[in-house]
Parts: structure tokens; sequence; C-alpha cells
């Protein structure tokens, strides 16, 4: 029974507050790195408060499926992998991210959901995987078989 | 792409296809999420300068639940031309998301703006209140359409078998969940809840819906778009306490953590477990997968923790309560002297055989009889068959199938919980109703799918309805049912004020 923005700590997800973000020099961007289902890397940049999961839909990448609720820590869709020095610059998890992100699948310790995830400077250039969904690991198993 | 072979004679219905259904979107979600999520979704809806020329693939959809909703999404973004058409037994879209999901979780109907846009997309078409099975057969849908694919999901539910289980009193948690969230068919439940205890048996997130809609505020319920008479109903509410029946330990417990996290923080109530539920819980904890581990953690601290002085008078001025009973099976509901109305229920007592999430629960032949005047059977959800021509598995009650395509039947496939039992969130449904997309967009390409002749689609389906009389509703039907509801709810201090029987519905939508 979280509201939109309870969710997340107080961290709203910008991505829907009707407000537009003001146009940005593009010095002023956060470069993101995304490695796709598939193994491509996809770059793309935000802005400072941006959330992953507002990066994703800006620059329209299609990953299946990506941030079903709308950012409001009622699905884990917006699953994402992060090396572990990335991982750390996080920030802290909420209970309530941590309780969707374990029934995301492929869980890993350095697993975050996009949409609370913040970009600032200090994140510059980082990689965040997407994971394989449950069916595309069962199919890769059957190929390997 | 498959080669369109055209056969003389025919007039094809080849068409050039790209939209420009850009700016078309209502504003009225106000999230701005159309236009962003469009171009990923659809990257082919608005590049004019491509033109595919090619024969019509034309694929239906039964049911309009997530599963028919994400298969249709997949199968538009994945193959270029393929129609689709939506056939829904009611006349309103989203299945469980309308009709199941709790009221308080409005932010999970979150999908709906996405399946809206699916709806949206100029070659998917939506027919509302056409019951597939009754007022078409699947025959004659396949004789339509290239391919078939069922995705009507669980509508019935599993029964305990007890004795008892028919009394006054006893409901199954898919008609109660039906009632609150206005489903027409459970529009004349009328449970009676006026009496002290409820007993839930079964654990696993149904059950929790229900008793958090038991025991929650009316101050928190009233801004949701729970129906109105259910409202009224939970004012007069007696119950004041609400037991949640498992027939295995904590361990097994089937719900999951936020929703457990929910009824904990259940403002005006307290937890009230038995402390010997939980022996050895505490040693197995080390073995336990991290989601499973902060779960049984959770419980275990519910249960046994001391509370601090803030969560103490948090607890004293509570005025109802909730527990897990663990390690009990259904054995009757009680009746009481005229054998007509539920006083009670007696409980198998069991213990594991097994240990972790494969364990099972084998009777010990001691019983205990609980007092309660509400029985909610919430153990499950079932499919049924709609037609006889179609493979149906009655002993696991899906339709057997291999990646969503149904064994021995070319052209039709399935997606959802008829496809895999019902269970699952909307995320794992998505996940299964992209594969069987996948699958079909694989026939389709692979040619193991006829495409060569020409399909009649809607149209002969349409004629076929005309003349039995089932007036289909378009998907801007809905839209206007959908807007009489919300500002029904707006004039109420809710989201939306559902409209509870399909006749009204209908009319709405014929103004
Ligand atoms: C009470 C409850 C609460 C839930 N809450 C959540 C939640 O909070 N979060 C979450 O992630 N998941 C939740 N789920 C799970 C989620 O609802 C399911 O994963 C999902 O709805 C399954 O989708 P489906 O399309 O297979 O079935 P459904 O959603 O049931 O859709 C089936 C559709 O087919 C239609 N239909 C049936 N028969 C016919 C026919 N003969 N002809 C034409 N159409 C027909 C039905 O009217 C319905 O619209 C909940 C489930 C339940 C039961
Ligand atoms: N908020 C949400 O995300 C949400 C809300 C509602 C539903 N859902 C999802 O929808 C799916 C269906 O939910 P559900 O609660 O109907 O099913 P479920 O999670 O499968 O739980 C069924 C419960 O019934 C018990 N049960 C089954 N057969 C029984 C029998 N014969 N006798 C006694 N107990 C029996 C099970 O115990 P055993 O474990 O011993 O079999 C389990 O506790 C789930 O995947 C759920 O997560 C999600």
């Amino acid at each position: 029974m979280l509201s939109r923005r309870e969710v997340g700590g107080g961290r709203s997800s910008l991505g829907f507050s009707l407000i537009p973000s003001f146009p940005q020099g593009s010095n002023n961007k956060v470069t993101v790195h995304f490695i796709n289902r598939d193994g491509d890397k996809i770059t793309a940049k935000g802005a400072p408060g941006d959330t992953l999961l507002d990066v994703v839909l800006n620059e329209d990448l299609d990953f299946d499926g990506f941030g079903a609720c709308e950012g409001t820590l009622a699905c884990s869709t917006c699953h994402l992998i992060f090396e572990d020095e990335v991982f750390k610059k996080l920030g802290p998890v909420t209970d309530e991210e941590m309780d969707m992100l374990d029934l995301a699948y492929g869980l890993t310790d350095t697993s975050r959901l996009g949409c609370q995830i913040c970009l600032s400077k200090s994140l510059d250039g980082m990689v965040a995987r997407v994971p394989e969904s449950v069916t595309d690991i069962r199919q890769s198993k059957d190929e390997s078989a | 792409m498959p080669p369109c072979v055209l056969l003389a004679g025919f007039s094809c219905s080849c068409q050039t296809h790209f939209s420009s259904k850009q700016g078309t979107y209502p504003r009225a979600f106000g999230l701005g999420l159309y236009t962003r999520l469009n171009k990923a979704f659809f990257p082919f809806a608005d590049s004019p300068g491509v033109r595919f020329s090619s024969c019509t693939p034309k694929v239906c959809i039964v049911g309009s639940g997530p599963a028919g909703f994400y298969t249709a999404q997949h199968l538009l973004k994945t193959h270029q031309n393929v129609h689709v058409d939506i056939y829904e037994r009611l006349p309103v879209p989203f299945g469980l998301v309308r009709f199941g999901v709790a009221p308080d979780h409005p932010e999970v109907k979150n999908v709906i703006n996405t399946f809206t846009q699916t709806a949206k997309h100029s070659r998917c078409r939506f027919y509302g209140n056409v019951n597939v099975g009754k007022d078409v057969s699947v025959g004659e849908l396949k004789q339509a359409y290239h391919a078939v694919v069922l995705s009507y999901g669980a509508e019935g539910n599993r029964s305990m078998g007890v004795p008892g289980e028919g009394l006054a009193g006893v409901y199954s948690a898919k008609d109660f969940v039906g009632w609150y969230n206005g489903h027409p068919s459970c529009r004349e439940l009328n449970p009676d809840l006026n009496c002290e205890t409820a007993v839930i048996l079964g654990q696993g997130n149904v059950a929790l819906d229900v008793a958090r809609v038991l025991l929650s505020p009316i101050d928190i319920l009233k801004k949701t778009d729970i129906t109105q008479p259910a409202l009224e109903a939970l004012v007069r509410s007696q119950i004041r306490r609400v037991l949640i029946v498992g027939r295995r330990g904590p361990v097994q417990v089937a719900c999951t953590i936020k929703e457990l996290r929910e009824m904990v923080n259940l403002p005006g109530t307290k937890s009230e477990m038995v402390e010997a539920d939980f022996d050895g819980v505490t040693e197995a904890l080390k073995d336990l997968p991290r989601p499973r581990k902060r779960l049984t953690e959770l419980l275990l601290k519910t249960a046994l923790d001391t509370p601090g002085d803030k969560e103490q008078q948090r607890r004293h001025q509570a005025s109802r309560t909730w527990g897990f009973r663990f390690f009990r099976s259904p054995s009757e509901v009680l009746a009481d002297a005229d054998g007509n109305k539920t006083v009670g229920i007696r409980l198998a007592v069991t213990r594991l055989e097994g240990s972790g999430e494969g364990a099972r629960a084998v009777l010990t032949g001691e019983v205990e009889d609980v007092t309660c005047g509400l029985v909610i059977s919430s153990i499950g959800y079932k499919s049924h068959p709609i037609d006889p021509s179609v493979p149906f598995d009655t002993r696991r009650a899906v339709i057997p199938n291999t990646m969503g395509r149904v064994k021995q039947a070319t052209g039709l496939y399935c997606s959802g919980w008829l496809k895999t039992g019902p269970t699952g969130v909307i995320a794992t449904t998505m996940n299964n109703s992209f594969d069987t997309a996948r699958s079909l967009v694989e026939d389709m390409e692979s040619e193991a799918l006829d495409l060569s002749s020409v399909k009649t689609g809607s149209e002969v389906i349409s004629a076929l309805l005309e003349e039995r009389g089932v007036k289909s509703v378009s998907f801007s039907d809905w839209e206007k049912i959908d807007s009489v509801e919300m500002s029904r709810g707006e004039a109420s201090g809710k989201p939306r004020e559902k409209i509870l029987t399909v006749e009204e519905m209908i009319q709405v939508a014929r103004t």
C-alpha cells in the first residue's frame, strides 16, 4: 500500500512526473552501457536524477516487458545486474525494493531494480546487464543439452 | 517473412501496413507513458518509409487478461503485418487485473496502460462480450484465423473436498475476491460477515489479499476501487480475528514477502501466532535461498520477537488480530444444530515428511476444532475446458502444450494460467505469454503454420455473432464504460466505481 511518492525511500520516479525535464547540455549527461538479453551492448545517456528505468523509456530501449508497473515497486521486471564496484556505489536498498527483487528471475548479490537507481555523475560509464528471463534460461539449457 | 501464395480467384486481403497512431492516445492516465513506450514496443509503428506487402496472417486470442494482452503485444511487435483480434467473454477487458488484483494495490494495475496501448494498435481489435465456446466455437475461430491462442485463464477454483463445504458461510476465495472486485458473476454473493472469527484455508497471496481486505481500516478501503456493496458490508462486518491456515509449516508458506509485510504493518491489527509452530525454523534458516530466507526471517520476527516500545503501543491499540496456523489441513466444516450454518471447522493435524519446499504434509490422526462463522477456501484457482475439440489435461487442469503450442493441434496455442496452471504473478504470466508468441512467430516464419490460404478473420466471425444475436463491445465502447466508472468514482472519492452488471455495462457502451 505504498503510494508512488512513498516508494523507494522517498526517491520518486522522476520519469513519471508531469514536469518536463529541462534540456541539459550533453556534458551534464551520464552515460550508461546496457547489456541486453542477447549480450549486445547498448549505450545511452540520461540526466542526473533520472532513474535507469527512465533512461530505458526515454531512449526507447527495447527490453521486452521492462518496467511493467511503471516504477511503483509493484513488480520486478526492471531487474538489472551490476558489477561489484558499481553495485557498491548505488546506495542502500530499501526493504521494499528487496522484497520485489526476491521475486526476480536470476537474482544475484549485485541485483537492483532499475526504477530505484538514480543517475549521478559518479556513475558515468556504468554497465547494467538485463538478466535473462526464466524461460530464456530454460531454453538455453535445452539447447545446450 | 513467409512467401504469400495466392490462389487464383481469391481476393486477397493483402495490405500495406504501417500505422500512424502517434498522438491519438488519450491523456486519461496522464503519465505520458504511451508515447514513451510506443516506439520500443512497436518499432514498426512509425516508420512510414517501410512497407510490407504480403498476405495478412490473422491470429485471434481468446481472453483479455495479462496473458492475452502480452501475447498480442509480442506478436504485434515481432511480426510486421500480423493482425490480432482479442475475444473476451465480458464487456470489459483486463481479466484478473480488474477482477483479481486487490483494490488497495492500484500500482499493480498500471499494466493496464500498456494493455491499452496494445488494444489501440492499428493491427489489433478487441471484441468484448463474446463467450468463446458458447457464442462461437473454437472450431469456427480456427476456420476464420490462421492461428488461435487460448488465454482464457483459470476461472474455477479447486475444492477442498471435505464434508460441509456447501454450508452457508463457506466461500471460495475466487468468489469472495470476485465479489469485492465487482465480477458480475459474484454480485449476489452477499457474504455473511456477522461473526467474530474467519478462517482462511491456504496461505498463498490470495489468502493474504482476502485477510487484508477483511481487516483493513475502512478509511483505507474507501479510497480504493472496491465495490460500494462490499465496502458497506465491510463497514458492518463483525470480524475481529482472521486465521490463515496451512497444511505445511512456516518454511513452506506460499505467500511472498511484500504481502506478508503488508499484514505485519496493517494499521489497527496485531498478529497472533503459535510459538510451537516455529520449532526448528531458526536452525533451518542458514540453508535457505535468499528470498525464502528473508520471508522466513520476517515470519520468525513477527511470531517470536519481543516487540519494542513503539510496536508494543501499536499492538496495544489494535482491535483486530490475524495469525497463521500451520500443520493443519481442512477436514470438515461444522454446522449449527439445524445443519445449515457454519459454526466452526475441524482441522486435521499434520506433520512434514521431507524438508524444504518439497516437504509433504501427512496426517497424524489428531484433529482440532476451531470456532468460526466464516470459512474462505483459498487453495487455488482452476482452469476448465471451454470446447470439446481442444485437448485438455483434466488432471493438471491445463492445456497440454510445448512452449505454448497445443499438443496435437496445429494452429492452436495457449498462454497464461491456462498454459501453466494458476500460479505466478503478472510478470510470470508476461514471460510465458512472450514465449507463446515467440513460438507462433517461429511457426509463421518456418511455414509450420499454413499461411497460404486467405482467412476472413473477424469479418466472418462478426457476421456469425450478429446472426446469433451477440452484440460485441469494441475497445472504444469499453472506454465509455471506463470513463463513466471513473466519473462515478470521482463523486465518492474513489479512483473508480465499477459497474456491476453485464446489462449496465452494455447499456453504457451503447450510449
Ligand atoms: C486474487 C488475485 C490477485 C492477484 N494479485 C496479483 C498482484 O497483486 N500482482 C501480480 O503480479 N499478480 C497478481 N495475481 C496474478 C495475476 O492476476 C495472474 O498472473 C494473471 O492475471 C493471469 O493472467 P491470464 O491472462 O492467464 O488470466 P486472467 O487474468 O484470468 O484472464 C483471462 C481472461 O479470459 C476471459 N475469458 C474466460 N473465459 C472466456 C471465454 N470462454 N471466452 C472469452 N474470454 C474468456 C476472462 O474473462 C478474463 O478476462 C493475482 C491473482 C489473483 C487470483
Ligand atoms: N500480490 C501479489 O503479487 C499476488 C496476489 C494474489 C495472487 N498472486 C499470485 O497468484 C498465484 C495464485 O495465488 P493463490 O494464493 O491462489 O495460490 P498459491 O500461491 O498456489 O497458494 C495456494 C495455497 O493453498 C494451499 N493448498 C493447495 N491445495 C490444498 C489442499 N488440498 N489442502 C490444503 N491446502 C491446500 C497451498 O498449500 P501447499 O503449499 O501445501 O500446497 C497454498 O498455501 C500465486 O502465484 C500468487 O503469488 C499474487
